[in-house]
């Protein structure tokens, strides 16, 4: 079976981000894997080390910077890699079509994606892949299990989480829960170097046109108050409500 | 027509149901045509009167498929009613399921997502809309090019209608195909606190490690929401710790929020928490370390041990 796990490289959790009049000004962020993604090429990584005969492939759409985290995950265990570089920002709908594309050409019947990217906090990719390929889906997992030409995931739902049977071939978004992502040893990133990473052009898959336009990026922090209240715990209580009650009238 | 999918719950409709109605009204004002609301599920013909007093005109289509929210079931409905009603904007909330569906109905239709959106507005014929990005530390500003647009609203920031209407309810058949089914659901754990929702709070009390323990949540953070009829949050940290339920989590990898109050007890404020509430109208931190970042984002803080600050502010809270 060949797994594939997308990946996109995101600004560190950390990283301090800047806005200009063009945007948002990303030079000398670190950029690392996105976390959400990672639980996507561990769980590729552990259902081979648990008996499962599978060919395991990373694929990524976005600019030349993305080759980082694309070894990080070849790093990880991944065999081989794709990435389709380019420097446009296209919309999940968009990007989902070029993916979906290159997931049938492979013949994968298990693709994992993050569940929420850490860049465009979108949710969007998983799903419209999936729709894109008609397959089903399973959202925000948290467990999961293949037998068969079947999968039995537990996932979150909006009043709490239920577990899932779906019919493989199928699209998996990945969370916090799933699994521990282990960290790249020394001898597997020098071996990293030597995987496979195959380059295509957006042009190489059609040169799609985006459905939609950024038009601004503002970092817009509220102002707060900033009223700290120190000493004793009972009179600093009995202030913190009055100033709930009297002054921001929220109480 | 703009096309609006209401959410219910246990027989209910849930707010952002209500805040679907007012962003649905902004966007006919504009582009013309008028709102249709529609219901799905098992057994929704009392959620349907129901919505149908705020709103004139209500389709609901019931079938056994959609008592749970499936994607591929909901998107096949969803889309149908889309292309048959030749809706040019499709608003669903952006919860879990919303933010699921919505993008397969997007691609299904071959159209612009507009996802979990925070508002809207039209130019032209174009539909514009702002979200967060990058964890919530950027807004950003984008246009669909096209219509129809599929639009996921971000709960708990639009404002709700209020009931006026006495509109007229029509069922409709959901259609589906049978691979619309192949996905099966097992086991449900609901996550049921009898507190409202955080998605739908209006002020929220989050716990973080600095609370201790599950007792201490038990006997400081749930007290203070009790006085405060606030719904409870908890860090990461606290889920990892396995005090908390993940459904409590406020976080990047947890839930974003966005009340009127937010108040912090014992979070020394992450990077990764900060993302999930710094778009809380007010922030309230109450934290023994005066270093703790959560203050830089506060408006109220206390510099203060929670086991002695929490059940004094609960009393005079209480007393107000």
């Amino acid at each position: 079976m060949k797994i594939i796990s997308i990946i996109k490289q995101v600004p560190d959790a950390e990283a301090r981000i800047r806005a200009t009049a063009s945007g948002i000004d990303l030079e000398g962020v670190t950029f690392v894997i996105d976390g959400m993604d990672e639980y996507g090429v561990e769980q590729s990584l552990r259902l081979r080390e648990t008996g499962l005969d599978a060919e395991l492939i990373s694929i990524a759409l976005g600019p030349k910077r993305f080759e980082e985290a694309i070894r990080t995950s070849l790093a990880m265990g991944s065999d081989r890699a794709i990435h389709i570089e380019t420097d446009e920002a296209l919309d999940p709908i968009t990007q989902a079509k070029v993916l979906a594309n290159i997931i049938k050409e492979e013949g994968a019947e298990l693709v994992f994606v993050g569940g929420k990217e850490a860049d465009w906090d979108s949710a969007a990719l998983g799903p419209a892949v999936a729709e894109a390929l008609g397959w089903p889906h399973s959202d925000w997992t948290t467990k999961l299990v293949v037998s068969g030409s079947s999968l039995s995931v537990t996932h979150d739902s909006d009043e709490g989480s239920e577990t899932l049977t779906l019919p493989l071939p199928a699209v998996v978004t990945t969370q916090q829960g799933l699994n521990e992502p282990r960290y790249p040893t020394l001898p597997n990133i020098m071996k990293a170097k030597r995987k496979e990473l195959k380059k295509l052009a957006l042009s190489d898959v059609g040169s799609p046109s985006g459905k939609t336009q950024l038009l601004r990026q503002e970092i817009q922090t509220k102002s707060r108050l900033n009223k700290v209240l120190t000493g004793d715990a009972a009179e600093a209580a009995k202030e913190l409500a009055r100033l709930l009650h009297e002054e921001a009238k929220v109480i | 027509m703009i096309l609006v999918i209401a959410e219910h719950s246990n027989g209910s409709l849930k707010k952002s149901a209500l805040e679907l109605l007012s962003a649905a009204k902004g966007l006919s004002d504009k582009l013309g045509g008028d709102v249709v609301a529609a219901v799905l599920g098992n057994d929704v013909s009392a959620v349907a009167t129901e919505l149908a007093k705020y709103t004139a005109k209500v389709i609901a289509v019931e079938d056994a498929a959609l008592a749970d929210v499936r994607a591929e079931p909901y998107t096949s409905v969803v889309t149908t009613l889309a292309k048959n009603l030749d809706a040019k904007a499709v608003l669903v909330s952006a919860s879990k399921s919303g933010l699921s569906y919505s993008a397969r109905v997007a691609m299904r239709l071959d159209c612009p997502l507009l996802e979990d959106v925070t508002s809207l507005d039209v130019e032209g014929t174009q539909v514009i809309a702002t979200r967060f990005s990058y964890l919530a530390r950027v807004t950003e500003t984008i246009k669909a090019l096209a219509l129809p647009v599929v639009i996921s609203i971000k709960p708990n920031i639009f404002p709700v209608v209020e009931a006026s209407a006495s509109g007229t309810v029509e069922d409709k058949a959901a259609g589906l195909a049978a691979t619309d089914e192949r996905v099966k659901v097992g086991e449900k754990a609901a996550a049921k606190t009898g507190r409202v929702a955080l998605d739908e709070a209006d002020i929220i009390v989050t716990g973080g490690r600095g609370v201790g323990s599950s007792e201490g949540f038990a006997k400081l953070v749930e007290p203070l929401a009790d006085v405060l009829s606030a719904g409870v949050g908890a860090t990461r940290a606290v889920v990892d710790a396995g005090w908390r339920p993940y459904s409590e989590q406020v976080g990047q990898t947890g839930k974003t929020v966005a009340p009127g109050v937010y108040i912090a007890l014992g979070v020394s404020g992450a990077v990764q928490h900060l993302s999930g509430m710094n778009r809380s109208k007010l922030i309230v931190a109450i934290n023994k370390d005066a270093d703790a970042p959560i203050f830089k984002v506060a408006d109220y803080g206390i510099v203060g041990d929670v086991n002695d600050v929490v059940p004094a502010l609960k009393e005079a809270v209480s007393s107000l």
